[in-house]
């Protein structure tokens, strides 16, 4: 009897407790800035960020976006190109792998931050060094998801292409890709917030627009409601993309989705 | 030549295998066999024994390390194209409708399929009692169904010998029985080889012509029995006393194997 009561309870918290808690916080936030005195440069409240937010505009905002996702897609797409491709040859080439899995692994331990400049000083201040620096940060996770999906593939279905003689590119279309395709879409979700992270890096470094570049502008000259403004936006940004990611899943291949999930 | 010879349609020689020639241990050895066109043949033997390394030499999918595997007097030496083989686990493609499933030995060996071949597959799964389910996908439909799909995409390209790799170990007592006397029908209508791979004593002898007894490992012919009891067999065939002896016979193999050594 308890249960039955408690259940819709538990409905109603599963469905508005992101909400509920993002009220909660950003209520506490606006609080503690106002009665608590914290001086705008530590802390701007809410309320001083959302005003920041209009104070700059919208053209202006679109025009810094679309620098940013322009780099951040190019950079992700790129990534896609390469890392797939690449997962593939890996799989099917124990040689391949043992060669190419070191190298990927020292890629990915060296901190992108400290190769920045240096790929920027060598490919120059256009996108094209910026697209670099993002796949640079964003192949890996996507070289591994594939990978491991393709190499998790059933053993028995492996034999049963071997005992029809098939083609090997058709075990390696028809079945191995189709079977990573859960595992290279946890790729796409890490990659394709890292390739925000990605831009925003080489706009560190070297741009005069998009969203990393404002936010830098605007700590710089102490403009730290707007610069919050910025980082905001730019998280609602990774979380839209985030979700397009979640639902091209949903749309091109619901099977690949755990059945109580759809 | 002698007349059982003329007959036998799979030969085993003398056959070996070693997975790990530094180990140097046999994982089976010293198996002779003759398996005769359309005959049932099923292997029982305790765990490890070497009965699905038995099966996939069949297939040529493993080249044994000692002795000769061969089919219609040709010694197999690679993969062959006409075997049909079914797994423990279903393993059906989970974005592939029951239907294509069912095709997919025919796409996946000539990348293309006919209208002609889709009519078979409705056909063969009308067979099995599947077809309203042959536009559902795999995960719509229970372990036993999935398990009737593995065993009509064995069947599509209509092979000469099936080989099933303790297909039905993963269902209820019911529905196994069930599913069983269903293979024995598709069996009747379109005769096959069969080697039968089973952890159940009863399964085997209610199934087969000739029951193989394996060793532990490594693996080698304890005992070839032949099952004597005639078909159609039924739910019946369980409670007469042939087949409470034949069982036993085997039961003891598995349960004193040193009362032969
Ligand atoms: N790929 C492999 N590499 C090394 N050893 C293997 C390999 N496959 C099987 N073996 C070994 O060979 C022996 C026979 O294996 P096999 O799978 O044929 O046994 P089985 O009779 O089918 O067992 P089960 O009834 O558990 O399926 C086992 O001891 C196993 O450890
Ligand atoms: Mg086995």
């Amino acid at each position: 009897m308890l249960k039955s009561t408690s259940f819709p309870v538990r409905q109603w918290l599963l469905s508005y407790a992101a909400a509920l808690f993002f009220i909660t916080f950003v209520l506490l936030w606006e609080l503690i800035c106002r009665f608590g005195k914290v001086p705008v440069y530590i802390l701007p409240s809410p309320v001083s960020i959302v005003n920041a937010f209009f104070d700059v505009e919208f053209s202006r905002w679109l025009e810094h976006l679309w620098a940013t996702l322009r780099v951040a897609l190019m950079g992700f797409a790129l990534s896609i190109c390469i890392s797939i491709p690449l997962a593939i040859a890996m799989v099917r080439s124990e040689v391949l792998s043992r060669t190419i899995y070191p190298a990927l692994v020292v890629i990915q331990s060296t901190p992108v931050v400290a190769v920045a400049p240096l790929i920027i000083v060598l490919m120059g201040t256009g996108d094209m060094s910026r697209v670099l620096i993002t796949c640079l940060i964003t192949f890996f996770p996507l070289v591994v998801s594939a990978a491991t999906g393709m190499l998790e593939t059933p053993e028995e279905l492996i034999e049963l292409s071997k005992s029809l003689r098939a083609p090997r590119y058709r075990e390696t279309w028809q079945i191995r890709i189709p079977y990573a395709i859960p595992h290279i879409f946890s790729g796409l979700k890490v990659s394709i917030t890292l390739a925000i992270i990605g831009a925003v890096v080489a706009e560190f470094v070297a741009a005069e627009k998009g969203l990393g570049y404002f936010i830098q502008f605007s700590t710089s000259f102490f403009k730290i409601p707007q610069a919050f403004a910025g980082l905001i936006f730019l998280a609602v940004v990774s979380l839209v993309l985030f979700k397009s990611v979640q639902w091209a899943q949903q749309w091109l291949y619901p099977w690949s989705i755990p059945k109580n999930k759809r | 030549m002698s007349k059982a010879s003329e007959r036998a349609f799979v030969r085993m020689e003398q056959v070996g295998h070693c997975y790990d020639p530094a180990a140097g241990n046999m994982a089976v050895q010293q198996i002779d066999l003759e398996i005769h066109r359309h005959e049932f043949v099923a292997v029982v033997g305790p765990s490890g024994c070497g009965k699905s390394t038995l099966l996939r030499m069949v297939a040529g999918l493993l080249i044994p390390s000692a002795g000769k595997v061969s089919v219609f007097d040709r010694q197999v030496t690679e993969p062959r194209d006409d075997v049909g083989i079914v797994f423990q686990k279903p393993t059906l493609l989970p974005w592939l409708t029951v239907r294509d499933n069912v095709l997919f030995p025919l796409k996946h060996k000539y990348g293309l399929v006919t209208a002609a071949d889709k009519n078979r597959a409705e056909e063969l799964l009308a067979m099995a009692g599947l077809s309203q389910f042959s536009a559902r996908m795999p995960d719509e439909l229970s372990g036993g169904m999935q398990q009737r799909v593995g065993i009509v995409r064995a069947l599509l390209l209509n092979p000469d010998i099936l080989l099933m790799d303790e297909p039905f170990s993963a269902l209820d007592a019911m529905t196994r029985e069930q599913i069983g006397f269903d293979l024995l029908n598709i069996w009747t209508e379109n005769p096959k080889t069969v080697l039968f791979i089973t952890h159940s004593i009863s399964e085997a002898v209610l199934l087969a012509d000739r029951v193989l007894v394996m060793s532990q490992r490594p693996g080698t012919v304890l005992d070839l029995i032949d099952i004597d009891i005639p078909r159609p067999r039924s739910a019946n065939t369980i409670n007469t006393p042939r087949f409470a002896e034949l069982t036993a016979r085997i039961r003891k193999h598995i349960y004193e194997p040193e009362a032969h050594a």
